[in-house]
């Protein structure tokens, strides 16, 4: 899947659940509707919650990359 | 209170692997947006407590020292022996990357997670507003607890 120009990059390598989505709803508070939120983590819940999150917030889920040890998640703010 | 989007966690228990599920999930739906709000009760306002010895009475001072509070005196409910389960299961945690209680419990409140207490269990086990971490928003009663929980979508008693 294409890489996704980001407007911030979010390191949440080494988190387990849920502080990966804690820290990702943090961040997209501070941003604006449009911006793309770029999530690296190598927990293997955040693979499923964070579509979760999507889903329920409304926020758009745009891809996802295997980066090798981690992986990236894009996800824009809705308008 | 006509749209229901919220959850409200009833938290009886004051054991650490169920204190840690009811931040969890509390800190999970205030992070998908969701009112949130938590409320401590009995053995659950544990974790509320700032962790000073509590009671007045012979039988609210022998609780307040067999029962003491504080996030960092949680044992939990299994493999407890005495200390040592905590020790380990914390250890085990942390390896994980596992987020401590007291992170989890800051997260919650950083997101606007709703803190209420009990007021009868306080007033049973002789524990003071005083007593609780600043933090609580309010010291309530069961109408409370329930009509938060009817104008939401999510319940969930721990």
């Amino acid at each position: 899947m294409a890489e996704h120009a980001a407007d911030k990059v979010q390191d949440s390598i080494g988190q387990a659940c849920p502080m990966p989505i804690v820290h990702m709803a943090k961040a997209m508070r501070a941003m604006a509707g449009g911006q793309v939120l770029e999530v690296q983590a190598d927990d293997e819940g955040a693979h499923a919650d964070i579509r979760s999150w999507c889903e329920q917030t409304g926020n758009e889920f745009l891809g996802e990359e295997n980066a090798g040890s981690f992986f990236k998640y894009w996800v824009r703010k809705k308008a | 209170m006509a749209d229901r989007n919220g959850t409200t966690i009833i938290l009886l228990s004051g054991d650490f692997d169920k204190v840690f599920a009811a931040f969890i999930l509390a800190s999970a739906s205030a992070s998908a947006g969701q009112e949130t709000t938590i409320f401590f009760t009995f053995w659950g306002l544990k974790a509320i407590q700032k962790g000073n010895l509590t009671g007045k009475g012979l039988m609210g001072r022998m609780i307040g020292l067999l029962n003491r509070g504080g996030l960092q005196r949680l044992n939990p409910s299994k493999f407890s022996f005495g200390g040592m389960g905590r020790w380990m299961f914390k250890k085990m945690m942390a390896a994980k990357g596992v987020t401590s209680l007291q992170e989890l419990r800051q997260a919650c409140l950083d997101l606007g997670v709703h803190f209420l207490a009990c007021k009868m269990s306080m007033d049973v086990m002789e524990i003071r507003r005083e007593d609780l971490i600043p933090e609580v928003e309010d010291v309530v009663g069961a109408a409370t607890a329930t009509k938060n929980a009817a104008a939401s979508s999510v319940q969930y008693f721990i």
